[in-house]
């Protein structure tokens, strides 16, 4: 049985939309970004430049020449990641006005090691030349969001959190805008006493940078036929940050158990684990969510994980100052979308599927591909364009494939298909791809849908820690510690099957980190008010849309 | 009507305490406190019964407490006042209550609002110190407010029922969360929240001697942060048909029942 | 030290709460101890406060005071300090007294410290215990100038009767005019069905582990039996089993009665961030590795719909109903 199986009663068309609003009553923006991460900030940050010089545009773009909407509470509430950036992006973005040292970085990375573990032990194994990190920095995403979010406000973008994107809104053709989401509805979905709708936001160019499964990414990408050839995997991340009384002296990162490396189990994935400062250490585990055994659950690999004597050590009788979860687009190159734009609308960062696997970032692809969004905006608004005919934004397709973010995708691109092979097969394609740099294997090797995965059970779960609440921790205080707070009669945001076989609802139990699903004797349950919109149920077999706005975890060390 | 919301902007998440300062760490982000949205609220609903006024917020705060007060704005307050100033911090009670009270003076304003309680438990019942500053009447825990001709009427709770009392203009009131489900701001609240007036003084200037703010002006202080007290023994027993009667017994033991 | 305490009361009755805190006062050391009573028609509760350790009752007796309205108390408590030299007043918390003790302070510029569920000397300091961030860290304050003002958490200490008598000082009453402006119209009577959760010195809650809404019923015999409210956890109000007003949690209430007793509550940490100050916790669950079990004083693992009933008769047969 496969989660592909039992799809989600999803439609795409029930997020596509002509304005509704009375022209009076829309709100216009000049260029309006979806979502407040490294891609959006990034892009806004470079139209707040561009447009410094360009006093003409800038009046023509109105009173609002630059929004940035967010889903999340403030910028950072929903940012999440490892994370070990490379500064280059960056350096290019804010060149001659920021230095790296003015940004908020834990330092520079001073040394690695990676590992191969066994239960009990941890074979220190040379770092693949894919996964060094000289000259790049330890960072939270989550801090580093706000400070992004500053500049952008400084650099003239109007910040607007708490507002979920819910609809595209599109007539004649192209992409005019989003409409935002209602609140204060019940759990039926019913209007309760202080109702709010949304509203059409309509805008000159949209930028969709909404992240990992990014909503209407999906349903850009589905309209508009952009998908490419090979469908988009995923990975889940866990992860926690902790205080630790002895500094961390370098980046680690490692493989092998708790994963099984027999291609039946299609367990990929390793953990991280990076100092942040002296006096804090962030680690997670990430597993490809191809992975076939319900019994899997990431978090629970993360709780098993910490009593590895290697770990346990680290952290040293330390505590745990925050968790949180997310998914990493793992497709790489070969899922990439064969376009990046439509009329209207141009897509950048994870919700495109940039991110380097073997490397583990996608941090400054992100950054990157936000500025060059606005490049290729700010070009389609010159006098005599129009940035909604077909084609008028091709330009950033261009400058895309022109970049560094294309080379290096195309180097690594079949390094994590062929990890579906197993851990051995895929470490060998592994290494002779990264000699070859990308020229081996000759024919492009395929990529299979998480969720068409066949489903095995073991008992893999008979090995996961009881919480101690002070080493390993249950789902549940683990969700208080991302502070999420939603409130419990929003309705449910997570597009579902109910009547499942229970063999499809425990994979669902297992799998989400935030204990939103529990097999019942007809199916399945869902507490939406538990999620942290990590984007796993996506994946495999559900369809995650954005909650009310400002609903959800509030991270601000992840 | 002149109406001035007292609003306060919190620590988010869990809240932790400074072991050097003993106090609340209000270093990181912070929001506003979530029982002044229901301040603001009725603010607003009294202010568009009567179809005029203004709706004043007041916060006394680090300069970030304006995300607090952009918030308030958001919603539909018309205008917002920062009293923020280094030597304010580490107010209490005392402190916190002459400092607003000559805020409140200044704006001179018919009603003065407040939440229930602060989010972060570090508030406490600071209008009853401001309406006596102010020398003008004070009704806490409203579940309902209504206004007519310079007289509310407040049905309030108390641990024995609802009380009604009437009371003139001005006066200082105090919002229980019953009271209202706060509005949340329409987009094009939020983006014109920023361009309404908002205005940051300082001690100085609102005339306020530095010995009567912050540290200086408190009369309490915080000594120590301990562990709470172990809950003593925990007992823990199985059932075969007794649980019930060891229950009734270590209940009777403790002077419960 | 002159201490003097708050004696709030009602229906011709001094508050237990209040005589708690009287007994406390008692009990501290260097100290005369005095007790203010305020109202209209309330001399003769003045022999009460006596019992409890107060050595002279200052009463302030006036239609002027008849309702619980707090100002006027400031200004008769404030005449008293300045006339008889009390350096520490201590107060029950009530919604009356907290407006009272707030307004005080003001009027004294004394310092005020609440939810304070303990006071004691301290190298000649007064030291009060207060729980902060939701009871998982206990703070000590104090005062830096005099006079003090201590406001207690409700049900901090028992009245502890010592069997003495107080002499009476009658007050002259002087009210501000701002002091009587506001007006009772309707003063509030007692509450039919028992305390709100707020309030309530007792809570019964019901979790998942009731199996179904039907058997909310064993949770509100229990409640009924002890005087006490109902109470529930988020699964439960989620599945519409019960209210939400009775949600107990980080997304509902947090209540911290005398007694607590969990039915079938796992104890997530949702949940025990709304109960967790409670006094004493009770809880019974199937699950003997049921998080609760961590931070109850006693846990029973046992079968809620065998244990609950038997409980609730046991309850029911000791207190003579």
């Amino acid at each position: 049985m496969r989660p592909a199986d039992f799809p989600p009663p999803f439609d795409a068309r029930d997020y596509l939309a002509a304005p509704t609003d009375p022209k009076d009553e829309r709100i216009e923006v000049g260029l309006l970004v979806v979502g407040a991460g490294p891609a959006g900030l990034a892009c806004a940050i470079r139209l707040g430049q561009l447009l410094e010089d360009a006093p003409q545009l800038r009046q023509r773009l109105g009173e609002v020449p630059i929004a940035v909407l967010d889903k999340g509470k403030q910028a950072g509430s929903h940012l999440l990641s490892g994370a070990v950036v490379n500064p280059r992006a960056l350096r290019r973005l804010f060149r001659g006005r920021k230095r790296i040292e003015e940004m908020p970085f834990y330092g520079p990375v001073l040394q690695e090691s990676v590992y191969f573990l066994t239960p009990k032990s941890a074979l220190r194994i040379p770092t693949p030349p894919t996964m060094k990190n000289d000259g790049n920095y330890v960072a939270s995403l989550s801090k580093l969001g706000r400070w992004l979010s500053d500049q952008a406000e400084e650099a003239g973008a109007m910040l607007l959190p708490e507002t979920a994107a819910e609809k595209l809104l599109l007539a004649d053709g192209r992409v005019q805008g989003v409409r935002t989401g209602d609140k204060g509805r019940g759990r039926e979905g019913e209007p309760l006493g202080n109702f709010e709708p949304g509203a059409d936001v309509v805008a000159r160019v949209t930028v969709l940078a909404e992240g990992t499964q990014g909503h209407l990414t999906g349903v850009a990408l589905d309209r508009f036929g952009l998908g490419g050839d090979n469908p988009q995997v995923w990975a889940l991340g866990v992860k926690e940050v902790w205080r630790v009384a002895k500094p961390l002296d370098r980046v680690i990162h490692t493989m092998g158990w708790p994963l099984r490396p027999s291609a039946k189990y299609r367990e990929f994935g390793g953990s991280f684990i990076y100092p942040m400062g002296d006096d804090m250490v962030t680690l997670g585990m990430v597993v490809g969510l191809d992975y076939r055994d319900t019994e899997l659950s990431v978090h629970d690999l993360l709780q098993e994980l910490k009593t590895h004597p290697l770990v346990r050590k680290l952290l040293g009788g330390g505590e745990r100052l925050a968790w949180g979860a997310k998914t990493i687009p793992e497709g790489g190159f070969l899922a990439l979308p064969k376009r990046f734009h439509a009329p209207g609308v141009l897509i950048c960062g994870d919700g495109a599927g940039l991110v380097n696997v073997p490397a583990l970032k996608g941090i400054h692809y992100a950054i990157e591909s936000g500025s060059l969004a606005a490049d290729a905006a700010v070009a389609a608004l010159q006098p005599g364009q129009t940035p909604s005919t077909p084609g008028a934004l091709a330009a950033y397709d261009e400058s895309l494939r022109q970049s560094f973010v294309w080379r290096d995708l195309q180097e690594v691109r079949n390094m994590r298909q062929a990890f579906g092979r197993g851990f051995w097969v895929g470490g060998a394609y592994a290494g002779m791809m990264t000699a070859s740099r990308g020229r081996f294997p000759p024919a492009d090797l395929e990529t299979e849908r998480d969720a068409d995965q066949d489903l095995i059970t073991t008992d893999r779960a008979r090995s996961y820690p009881v919480p101690d609440g002070k080493l390993t921790f249950d789902k549940l205080s683990s969700v208080y510690a991302s502070g999420n707070k939603t409130r419990d009669d929003q309705p449910n945001h997570i597009v579902i099957r109910r009547d499942v076989p229970t063999e499809l609802a425990q994979l669902w139990e297992r799998m989400c980190p935030a204990q939103v699903y529990e097999a019942t004797e007809s199916g399945v349950d869902v507490t939406p008010s538990n999620c942290v919109q990590c984007g796993a149920i996506t994946a495999k077999g559900g369809r995650l849309t954005p909650p009310e706005g400002g609903s959800g975890p509030e991270y601000t060390l992840t | 009507m002149k109406i001035a919301v007292c609003v306060k902007h919190i620590p988010e998440g869990h809240g932790r305490l400074d072991p050097g300062t003993k106090r609340l760490d209000r270093s990181g982000e912070g929001a506003l406190n979530p029982f002044d949205a229901n301040a603001i609220e009725e603010a607003l609903r009294l202010r568009d019964a009567t179809g005029e006024g203004e709706v004043v917020l007041v916060s006394l705060g680090p300069a970030k407490a304006q995300d607090a007060l952009r918030k308030g704005l958001a919603m539909g307050a018309d205008r917002a006042l920062l009293i923020s100033d280094d030597a304010a911090a580490g107010s209490d009670l005392v402190a916190t209550s002459h400092t607003l009270a000559k805020a409140l003076e200044r704006e001179g304003a018919d009603l003065i609002l407040f939440g229930q309680q602060s989010g972060d438990a570090d508030g406490a019942v600071l209008w009853a110190a401001i309406a006596d500053r102010l020398r003008v009447p004070v009704v806490s825990q409203a579940a309902e407010v209504t206004h007519a001709d310079g007289t509310l009427t407040v049905k309030r709770q108390t641990e024995f029922g609802y009380d009604v009392i009437e009371a003139p203009l001005p006066a200082v009131l105090a919002v229980s969360d019953a009271i209202n489900e706060p509005r949340y701001p329409s987009l094009k609240g939020i983006m014109g929240a920023k361009s309404k007036p908002q205005e940051i003084v300082s001690l100085g200037d609102l005339g306020i001697e530095a010995d009567r703010a912050g540290e200086q002006g408190s009369r309490t202080e915080v000594y120590a942060l301990n562990e709470p007290p172990a809950r003593g023994d925990s007992r823990k027993i199985e059932d075969d048909g007794s649980a019930a009667q060891a229950v009734v017994d270590f209940l009777a033991e403790k002077r419960l029942i | 030290m002159s201490t003097l305490v708050f004696l709030e009361h009602h229906g011709g009755e001094l508050s237990t709460a209040a005589l708690g805190v009287l007994s406390k006062g008692a009990s501290l050391a260097d100290t005369d101890l005095s007790a203010a009573i305020i109202g209209s028609s309330v001399r003769q509760l003045a022999d009460e406060a006596g019992k409890f350790g107060a050595t002279k009752v200052y009463v302030a007796d006036d239609p002027q005071l008849a309702a619980p309205l707090p100002q006027p108390r400031v200004d008769v408590l404030a005449q008293i300090v300045r006339d008889k030299g009390i350096d520490t007043l201590l107060f029950a918390n009530s919604v009356l007294a907290a407006d009272v003790a707030a307004g005080l302070a003001a009027r004294l510029e004394a310092g005020v410290n609440w939810d304070l569920t303990d006071l004691v000397c301290e190298d000649g300091n007064l030291v009060g215990k207060r729980p902060a961030l939701q009871d998982s860290v206990y703070v000590d304050v104090g005062w830096t100038s005099k006079p003090r003002i201590a406001l207690f958490r409700s049900g901090s200490f028992d009245p502890v009767e010592t069997g003495g008598t107080a002499e009476v000082d009658d007050v002259e009453v002087a009210l501000e005019d701002f002091s009587s402006a506001a007006r009772m119209i309707d003063q509030a009577h007692e509450a039919g069905e028992g305390p709100s959760i707020e309030d309530a010195e007792i809570i019964v809650a019901g979790g998942r582990g009731l199996g179904g809404p039907e058997n909310f019923t064993l949770v509100e015999e229990l409640a009924k039996a002890l005087g006490g409210a109902v109470g529930a956890t988020r699964a439960v109000v989620d599945a519409g089993w019960y209210p939400y007003s009775t949600q107990v949690g980080q997304t509902g209430k947090t209540v911290s009665p005398k007694l607590y007793i969990a039915c079938g509550i796992s104890g997530a940490i949702q949940h025990k961030v709304g109960m967790q100050g409670s006094g004493v916790i009770v809880a019974i669950n199937k699950d003997p590795n049921a998080p609760i079990f961590e931070f109850s004083d006693l846990g029973v693992v046992g079968d809620v719909h065998q244990v609950v009933p038997k409980l609730t008769e046991l309850v029911k047969q000791r207190r003579g109903q």
